[in-house]
């Protein structure tokens, strides 16, 4: 067998899986007609924004051996944010830069938290998840927070089905994607981001300053978080301290399928983009089908114990080897 | 032998995907046998172990226990048939008790609840025919010592009344009286008639130990005899396929600067006291028991644990605190243990050799990919390290390999006072004499090298300088002339009062 077989494996795995959940559902009569045509395509991209911007930041944990339970919180809050300024007459860039900022403080707070108490990312997240969201409440008052017409409204639109021009969301979301894979692969940072999943105490005997590099992971990918919250702000149109319940768990769940491993050190953006399609396509295809939302929470979750397994069957045979 | 042998395999072979690990080993152990195992890593030892304890099955020949056909389902099978195996790396629960840990799979219990009457007396029963039946056996596995844990693991194959017990490189982490205490039980369970299997790079030790020898290499059996009739010499020869004449080659250098200093450094509960000086083209060994304080030493030098009391200064200026601070003041640290805290297994062989000076290989943090990867090439070919090349993850190399790629990290960066603790553990001697003949020229070309080990010849072959540490306390210090093994053991023991 050719040894290089399994690694194009790996590296095709997710699109392989893209491939089929579409195959599942462009074959059967009832949707073949529409779910291959372009208007479709740009639903579900655009359905997949704010999991794919959150998958960003989210690979950069995960591949650092980190965890982030809050993000569906921090989204929740940031867009709150985002919605109060928008009520207070603030114009569409400042307040972009403030819920990125805001996402950003969250996530410092997440890292500071892990480096400087030592303890697990994910006990220290699963609180902010819960100080996150009440803070989000408290922010908006316990309500809905509206706000006159803004520009950001217009980001995530799919109004007309037949235009050809994208949502900027889905622009965004691709560059901030292109950035992020570059900045994994090719900077100072981004290796010493494996180095650290891979093999903690190795970094830190090889110079890597961990505590500090742990902040600022958790940092930048709260600023993702945040970007996030820009894009559900702008599909919402209303700041909503209750919206993005669970949307953690997508999030990892497109990281995981996308090939990142749990304990660190592997793991890409392309297949965590590849991930969040999978899950958009599973969604939009089973609503067409007229399947019940169970069903499709039960497809979700079996999707990811097969990818997990998959990904283990390759690995258990590198190692046997 | 007139008697059935204990076990016999012939003809064994086994294959995964394009590499054939095994092609044809045979084996005949006696009862009441201590019978080494020897060859290279990569030879196929380990594949081996993984076949007759069931593990792996073999794809072509037959084994035979005691003159019955002998095939295991599995490790549980292997163990119930009376094949026991003790490995490398210890498997205990830390959090369990040293009872639990030597019951584990075989508690004797009614209706699932444990009688912990009988668990008590089975432990104590298997300590005690190892000779250790004062080990604290409510204690949590993981507040043992090493040695003590290998002790616990081996009761814990005598639980099972074993015919062959396979013992894989026993005493790589036991320091002389430890792995004393070691030979003392394997002699024991000998003459109890247990036929021993015994792997091990040191062939020093298999030629006191053992009586009978099997020689792997490339996954076939090359030779086997009587220990007694061998020499070291041959034994190295049949293993590598060439003549190891002189594993510790010697460099022509002088002592010159300073280049690491250490005064009364003191670090946690385990480094009291250590005083010396390391110069310029000087190797300096540390030696000692496990947990006399030889890896908390360099730890503390390198600013990986937090220094209590002293100093320590890199060429005349002070050490900073941290691991990073040392890198740039041209100190390098090389980890006892490559798996946990040396290598980045999952990862590159090319970022693990510059994860410690990435930010010279970037301009405004981003990674020169391509100046990365010619100096990876460049390492790769001067210590000849067996890759498929900068890209292949390090965890997929041999143990030499691996350390090799280790080592180059500390001169690719380039550190002039090497740290190195146990650079040759777990490697096989051709590895080994490569690592020697490198320690040796970084030395001549004016490095300063302290390096700590267990392997004393080691230290007798390869330093100019010898201390020794015995509880936290570097209490000797000489150079190499007067030092002889008996004389390090004495010192280290605490048998001989110091005298430096």
């Amino acid at each position: 067998m050719n040894p290089r077989l399994p690694a194009l494996l790996a590296r095709l795995g997710p699109f392989l899986g893209l491939l089929l959940v579409t195959a599942l559902f462009a074959l059967p009569a009832e949707t073949r007609e529409h779910f291959l045509s372009y208007g479709n395509l740009k639903i579900v991209l655009t359905q997949t924004v704010i999991v794919a911007i959150g998958a960003l930041g989210m690979t950069l944990i995960i591949v650092s051996g980190g965890i982030d339970l809050s993000v569906g919180s921090s989204i929740a809050c940031t867009s709150v944010v985002g919605a109060l300024l928008l009520q207070r007459g603030w114009g569409p860039l400042p307040v972009v830069l403030a819920i990125v900022g805001a996402g950003a403080v969250l996530g410092l707070i997440n890292g500071l938290s892990i480096a400087l108490l030592r303890v697990v990312p994910f006990i220290i997240t699963l609180g902010t998840l819960g100080v996150a969201r009440g803070g989000a409440k408290w922010l908006a008052d316990n309500q809905t927070v509206n706000y006159e017409s803004s520009p950001i409204n217009g980001w995530m639109t799919t109004a007309d089905p037949f235009g050809y021009a994208l949502p900027a969301g889905v622009w965004v979301a691709g560059g901030l994607a292109l950035v992020m894979a570059a900045v994994l692969r090719r900077t100072v940072f981004g290796r010493h981001v494996f180095a650290l999943g891979s093999n903690e105490a190795a970094a830190r005997l090889c110079g890597v300053e961990t505590a500090r590099l742990k902040v600022a992971i958790y940092a930048v990918a709260g600023a993702t978080f945040g970007a996030a919250g820009v894009f559900q702000l702008a599909r919402l149109r209303q700041g909503d301290p209750t919206v993005a319940v669970g949307l953690e768990l997508d999030i990892i769940a497109a990281v995981i399928i996308g090939g990142a491993s749990l304990s660190g050190g592997v793991g890409t953006v392309l297949g965590s983009m590849i991930g969040a399609l999978i899950m958009a396509v599973l969604r939009n295809g089973s609503q067409q089908m007229g399947w019940p939302t169970y069903f499709q929470e039960i497809i979700i979750g079996l999707v990811i114990i097969v990818a997990v397994f998959v990904d283990r069957l390759r690995q258990g045979r590198a190692s046997a080897a | 032998m007139s008697v059935a042998p204990a076990l016999e395999l012939r003809g064994i072979r086994k294959r995964f995907g394009a590499t054939e690990a095994l092609r044809g080993v045979s084996l005949a152990v006696a009862p009441g046998e201590v019978h080494a195992l020897i060859g290279e890593n990569g030879a196929g030892k380990s594949t081996l172990m993984k076949v007759l304890s069931g593990a792996h099955q073999p794809d072509a020949g037959e084994m035979a226990l005691a003159g019955q056909p002998y095939r295991p389902a599995g490790p549980p099978d292997a163990r119930r048939r009376g094949v026991a195996m003790i490995y490398q790396e210890l498997t205990l629960a830390p959090h369990l008790s040293a009872r639990e840990n030597i019951l584990l799979g075989l508690e004797p219990a009614r209706a699932g609840w444990i009688n912990v009457a009988a668990a008590r007396a089975a432990a104590r029963d298997a300590l005690a025919q190892l000779g250790h039946g004062e080990l604290d056996l409510e204690r949590p596995a993981g507040a043992f010592g090493i040695a003590e844990r290998q002790i616990i693991e081996i009761a814990r194959a005598l639980v099972g009344r074993p015919r062959v017990l396979i013992l894989d490189e026993p005493t790589s982490s036991l320091t002389g009286a430890d792995a004393e205490r070691l030979f003392a039980v394997i002699t024991r369970l000998r003459d109890q008639g247990v036929s021993i299997i015994y792997i091990s790079h040191f062939l020093e030790e298999c030629r006191r130990l053992c009586d009978r020898y099997t020689v792997l290499k490339d996954g076939a059996s090359v030779g086997a005899g009587r220990m007694a009739e061998t020499t070291p010499d041959e034994l190295v020869t049949r293993m590598t396929g060439r003549e190891v004449r002189d594993l510790y080659p010697r460099h022509a250098r002088a002592a010159g600067e300073p280049l690491l200093e250490v005064r009364t450094l003191a670090a946690g509960p385990r480094l009291r006291g250590a005083d010396c000086v390391v110069r310029a083209g000087e190797i300096f060994g540390l030696a000692g028991l496990i947990g006399a304080g030889r890896t908390e030493l360099l730890r503390a030098v390198f600013g990986l644990d937090p220094r209590s009391a002293g100093g320590v200064r890199f060429g005349g200026e002070e050490a900073a605190a941290r691991p990073r601070g040392c890198w740039a003041q041209g100190a390098g640290f090389l980890s006892e243990d490559r798996k946990e805290e040396g290598l980045l297994l999952s990862q590159p062989l090319g970022d693990n050799l510059t994860l410690t000076k990435l930010g010279a290989f970037s301009r405004a943090g981003w990674i020169d990919t391509g100046r990365q990867t010619a100096a990876a090439a460049r390492w790769i070919a001067a210590l000849r390290i067996r890759c498929l090349g900068p890209g292949q993850p390090v965890g997929q190399l041999s143990g030499g390999n691996q350390q090799k790629v280790a080592l180059a990290r500390l001169l690719e960066h380039p550190a002039r006072i090497l740290l190195l603790d146990e650079p040759t553990r777990g490697i096989d001697v051709g590895s080994k004499a490569e690592i020697y003949t490198l320690i040796g020229e970084l030395a001549a070309s004016g490095k300063a090298v302290v390096v700590a080990s267990s392997h004393l010849p080691e230290l007798l072959g390869l330093c100019d300088t010898i201390g020794v540490m015995c509880r936290g306390s570097l209490v000797a210090v000489r150079p190499r002339a007067q030092w002889s093994e008996a004389e390090l053991l004495r010192v280290a023991t605490g048998a001989a009062a110091p005298s430096s």
